[in-house]
């Protein structure tokens, strides 16, 4: 892949809209399919970016939702102004979450979300500060390039 | 085996994509967390649920799923429906419990 072929995109996410969940990770999972990016990666990608995209929906007033592919790697960035997360340690573990009823009554809010991020990157970075947001940082690598 | 089998062996109800139940099942996944069956569910699987929001169907898109079965006599929400429809996704409905269900898709899928 040339460096032409380098590409990425930006979206907004609006906190509590339940309704769209799911419809950025689709347009980004269409949009590497469409430039032929590896199907394990675009699978990875995608359960990375509906994690995000949901956690901004569940926990956040607005987020953004950032996406890179070069030749190496797809970068996934999300960032949100919310409640941010006290303890990343215990939301990093499985089955630790502090989601309300509303939440869990659509199946989400397991306390799967934060680890499943980690479980499909190949590199992870998060940063929370309470009261004011959450950004996180996902790199997939594009293996046989 | 496709889907229109299993339907036809357990007498499930299309509620829509009725179009695509000639799509191949290639195993299944049984959940009612989301994160679970993103995390691991896989391409041409079935996916049999509880879950009637209308987030399943963005579930089984992304994850590029067969179908999805409700089971315990749940019905999908209006916007479910329209959504699937939408994306050409079998929804179909049963009376039937998950337990059963898995149970003889299982063995459906084992005598193939």
């Amino acid at each position: 892949m040339s460096s032409e072929d380098e590409f990425g995109g930006s979206y907004t996410v609006r906190g509590r809209d339940f309704i769209d969940a799911g419809l950025i990770s689709s347009q980004i999972k269409k949009l590497l399919k469409d430039r032929g990016i590896p199907e394990d990666v675009v699978r990875k990608v995608a359960v990375v970016t509906f994690e995000a995209e949901v956690n901004i929906i569940s926990y956040a007033e607005i987020g953004t939702i950032n996406f890179h592919v070069d030749d190496k790697a797809v970068t996934i960035e999300a960032m949100d102004k919310g409640q941010g997360i006290p303890n990343i340690d215990l939301a990093l573990q499985e089955g630790y979450s502090t989601a309300d009823d509303t939440i869990r009554d659509m199946g989400f809010g397991a306390g799967m979300g934060l680890p499943n991020i980690k479980k499909f990157s190949d590199e992870f970075e998060i940063i929370s500060i309470v009261g004011k947001g959450t950004t996180l940082k996902s790199v997939i690598k594009i293996v046989g390039t | 085996m496709d889907l229109k089998v299993i339907q036809a062996e357990l007498g499930l109800t299309p509620q829509c994509g009725a179009e695509r139940l000639d799509a191949e099942v290639t195993g299944g996944y049984a959940g009612d967390l989301l994160s679970d069956v993103m995390a691991n569910s896989a391409k041409g699987q079935v996916w049999v649920t509880r879950q009637v929001h209308q987030n399943i169907v963005a579930v089984a898109t992304l994850k590029e799923l067969s179908g999805i079965i409700i089971v315990q006599g749940a019905m999908p929400d209006k916007d479910t429906v329209a959504k699937a429809e939408k994306e050409v996704l079998p929804v179909l409905t049963t009376s039937l419990s998950a337990f059963e269900v898995v149970g003889r898709i299982h063995s459906l899928l084992r005598k193939a």
